[in-house]
């Protein structure tokens, strides 16, 4: 292992301690920071403009001014660079090829002193991780006041609260926040905090190259967000943005094209941090059957990311290029292949549904072992089976197309292979109820979550059943079905084992304990609102009422009703969850270095972790998951350089 | 041990029972008017037989070992180190691999019973556009129709297209769908076997007025149907 070697301590390595530049106003100004960000954004916006206007009056193209190049270009590309640059994530670099004397690296970055600390560029990877988890969270409520406003319009038949390019604005949006700036980066956010942690790791591999992933991602979220100001409104093709409905949008259409590309590049950059820090900087002794399953989980999830996110990246870029440069990749009159599109957006969003899963996977693994007091039933092939779902992933993105007309012979090879995933996922669901069986239960508000989650992903898994085979698909897929399927597998699926991990790690995070009562109350209120508002869209969707309309057939008015009614008490129950954090984030109660007795690495050091997480590199012995084997352990820790004690103590 | 294994049969049973009667009493599909429906319900019903024993299995061992094992908070103790089984996880690969494949092979029937077209079927063209639809019978002089009027028991080979973007025409009741791409075209049978009036709606997302993209179809008897093509071509 090279890690003793590649981080050493701060005060050994380097004694001369960086000093930030004299002055405060001049230090405010021209420093790293958001007040360099924002100036510098405006900077190189006006730059890229006045560079786009001089071009294409050197060729005299008309007209000089297209909104929508100078917003693509300037505004979407010129501006966030310079912001970036602004906030500081470069200056290492940039001083390094300029061939300026680089920082010493004296980790000065690491650590936050106070809640200022949180909006600075940090390389602490316990920060960053607190970074995406509080930036994740913002849009989940933007994206959720979204979703309760197109309730509002969905309560009853007819137009009533906004007109139909609002709606649809509403829905694409809301789609896009939850998966590209809630789900995925929350699940970034907690194996950021963790995963080096549990690995016996000082850091991630690249910690600069993790600070300047998350700033990439409030850039998406801004621009998605934005959509809403610009003319014709936010991007309203769905967060499928199939061609050829999304060329012939209004402007807003390009924030989603550009917002796609920083959240994608974020994703991508984080997946090869997590690589290299799983495979590199494994604690002597941590083989990969020595690895917690939530690491094995996002080591999966990282390399779907790094092979899949790509061709999300090329379908969109294509569709800017039909928009503004008139090529015609989806264009039938200019030769254009309009499926082409939905096989490659489908190549990397189905294998995304399992970018947004296998980590959650992870959490509830960890959960339900930990608070069963029993180990992980059969540990190897819960992780095996990851990797069965990771390779099936890749061959299985056309049962979204079952009814797009694609060639005909596609579809059953597409059905089988859908099906066959139905078996790893099913070892995963079937080892958690064993993992169960005759453990000591504490009933925790993570153990309720994962709990739930168990349950309601099995409804989600068995619904994919159905449309997984093709005829029952034809029939109810684009259906309100497919809406209840992706929320029992998202919501009921992701959100929940986000729940469960934020519960769960808390006290390791922030160093206190939440209110129990609390979250149990938030658990039940969540869990049954949940279930009335989105157990009746199978109903309406298999009766015939299809996906993202503004307006529906009179049928349907009482469920909606009923529907939009439980949405509400849903989005009420976030309340509770977000008292409660912040209370307890507050002054909660000092927590225990190990409230929930783990095994695993995080759980060995103090709560919150010291700022270079060991001061002592562990050494593994055993598996994470011995629980109730007499003499187990997972490690031992040399505490400074006194005797060896054994983990867990 | 074995009255354990009687009182989570027993849950088990609850919960099926449970489940069963919230399969059944509610109507959760429409009321088929084609053939091609008919055979989809089956397969529906087949996957949902399937999907009650899982979900009654995973909830009811959730449930019971909740009920049964659940301590104290303060309790420190560690449950039995069980690492796992290779009979057990041999079995729950196995068994739904079985269960998985048997819904394939009959969905692969259904797929290519509903795909299979007789002899002469009536062929139909149902073209989208922003944000209305527009049938055209190819057999009769291309008459064209705002609605879609088809003779009871019929087979009705249906080409999609579309004219701008992608639109797909569902029928509820016909339990068929299928996008209408512009630049390619698409086919699917239907062969109505109930007469009445029906909704033909839009189920891909096509723009502002998708939610409005709405027909109405009639199945008649031939008939009726000849009355209606002659009236047309008048």
């Amino acid at each position: 292992m090279t890690t003793t070697a590649d981080h050493p301590t701060p005060e050994a390595a380097y004694p001369a301690h960086y000093e930030p530049p004299r002055g405060p106003t001049w230090r405010l100004f021209f420093g790293p920071g958001l007040v360099r960000g924002l100036w510098m954004a405006a900077l190189f916006f006006v730059l890229a403009t006045l560079l786009i206007l001089g071009l294409r009056w050197w060729w005299s193209w008309e007209p000089l001014w297209l909104t929508e190049v100078v917003l693509a270009m300037a505004g979407m590309v010129a501006a966030p660079v310079g912001f970036l640059a602004g906030i500081g994530a470069f200056d290492y670099w940039l001083h390094y090829i300029v061939g300026r004397p680089t920082r010493p690296e004296d980790h000065s970055g690491h650590g936050a002193r106070s809640w200022k600390d949180y909006f600075r560029v940090n390389t602490d990877h316990k920060v960053i991780g607190i970074q995406y988890l509080v930036t994740t969270f913002f849009f989940f409520v933007v994206g959720g006041l979204m979703a309760m406003l197109f309730r509002a319009e969905l309560a009853q038949p007819g137009l009533q609260f906004v007109d139909s390019q609002t709606f649809n604005g509403l829905v694409s949006v809301h789609a896009t926040l939850m998966i590209f700036l809630f789900i995925i980066p929350a699940f970034a956010g907690i194996a950021n905090f963790v995963v080096p942690l549990m690995l016996g790791a000082p850091d991630m591999a690249f910690p600069r190259l993790n600070a300047l992933s998350f700033w990439l991602l409030p850039i998406a979220g801004v621009m998605f967000v934005s959509s809403f100001v610009v003319q014709g409104g936010a991007f309203g093709a769905g967060w499928t943005g199939y061609a050829p409905l999304a060329e012939g949008q209004p402007l807003g259409q390009t924030f989603f094209n550009m917002g796609v590309q920083w959240a994608g590049a974020s994703s991508i950059m984080t997946a090869l941090n997590f690589l290299v820090t799983i495979i590199t900087m494994r604690a002597p002794g941590m083989t990969f059957w020595r690895m917690p399953l939530l690491v094995w989980a996002n080591f999966t999830t990282s390399l779907l990311v790094v092979i899949a996110t790509p061709f999300i990246a090329g379908s969109q870029f294509f569709v800017m290029f039909d928009r503004i440069l008139h090529t015609s990749f989806f264009v039938p009159e200019g030769g254009g292949y309009v499926l082409g599109y939905q096989h490659i957006f489908w190549f990397y969003s189905h294998p995304a549904v399992y970018i947004m899963m296998l980590p959650g996977f992870g959490i509830v693994s960890e959960v339900i072992s930990s608070m069963s007091r029993k180990p992980v039933f059969g540990y190897r092939l819960m992780a095996l089976s990851l990797i069965g779902i990771l390779v099936l992933g890749f061959s299985v993105w056309a049962h979204h197309m079952f009814v797009a007309g694609m060639a005909d012979w596609l579809r059953v090879p597409m059905m089988i292979t859908t099906l066959l995933i139905a078996i790893p996922t099913g070892i995963k669901v079937f080892s958690w109820v064993a993992t169960l069986w005759r453990g000591r239960i504490h009933l925790t508000t993570p153990m309720l979550f994962a709990l739930g989650f168990v349950t309601m992903f099995t409804i989600g898994g068995l619904s994919g059943i159905y449309l997984g085979s093709v005829p029952i698909d034809i029939a109810a897929s684009d259906t309100y079905f497919i809406v209840a399927h992706i929320h029992y597998v998202l919501f009921g699926g992701s959100v929940f084992t986000i729940f469960a991990g934020i519960y769960f790690w808390f006290p390791k995070m922030t160093g206190r304990m939440y209110d129990e009562r609390l979250g149990k109350w938030h658990f039940w209120l969540t869990f049954v609102s949940f279930n009335a508002t989105f157990f009746p869209m199978h109903y309406v969707g298999l009766r015939g009422m299809p996906r993202r309309v503004s307006d529906y057939s009179a049928a349907f008015g009482d469920l909606n009703f009923l529907i939009t009614i439980a949405s509400f008490v849903l989005g009420a129950s976030f309340v509770i969850f977000a008292y409660n954090i912040v209370l307890s984030w507050v002054r909660g109660p000092i927590a225990a270095a190990n409230p929930w007795r783990a095994h695993s690495l995080e759980w060995q050091v103090s709560s919150p972790p010291p700022i270079f997480n060991f001061d002592e590199i562990p050494q593994v012995v055993g598996g994470p998951y011995e629980y109730g084997v007499p003499g187990a352990r997972h490690a031992v820790m040399k505490v400074g350089a006194g005797e060896p004690h054994e983990v867990p103590a | 041990m074995r009255r354990g294994i009687a009182q989570l049969v027993a849950v088990g049973v609850v919960i099926a029972v449970l489940v069963t009667a919230v399969a059944v009493v509610f109507q959760w599909l429409p009321t088929s008017a084609s053939e091609e429906f008919d055979r989809i319900q089956g397969v529906y019903w087949f996957a949902t037989i399937i999907s009650i024993g899982i979900f009654s299995l995973v909830s009811s061992v959730v449930v019971y070992s909740v009920w049964k094992w659940r301590v104290p908070d303060d309790d420190d103790a560690d449950g039995p180190p069980i690492h796992g089984h290779t009979g057990l996880e041999i079995v729950w690969t196995a068994v739904p691999a079985v269960l998985v494949i048997a819904i394939g092979v009959v969905s692969a029937v259904v797929l290519a019973r509903n795909g299979e077209a007789g002899n002469r079927p009536l062929e139909v063209q149902a073209i989208g556009q922003q944000f209305a639809w527009k049938f055209v019978y190819s057999d009769y002089d291309d008459v064209t129709s705002g609605q879609l009027v088809l003779p009871v028991g019929q087979e009705t080979r249906f080409t999609t297209s579309s004219v701008d973007v992608i639109h797909s025409f569902w029928v509820p009741n016909f339990g068929q769908k299928m996008d209408a791409v512009p630049g390619i075209e698409t086919t699917i049978l239907v062969t109505p076997d109930r007469t009445g009036e029906f909704a033909v709606v839009c189920a891909e997302l096509c723009g502002l007025g998708h939610a409005t993209m709405r027909a109405k179809a009639r199945v008649v008897t031939r008939a009726e149907f000849e009355r209606w093509i002659q009236e047309q071509q008048a």
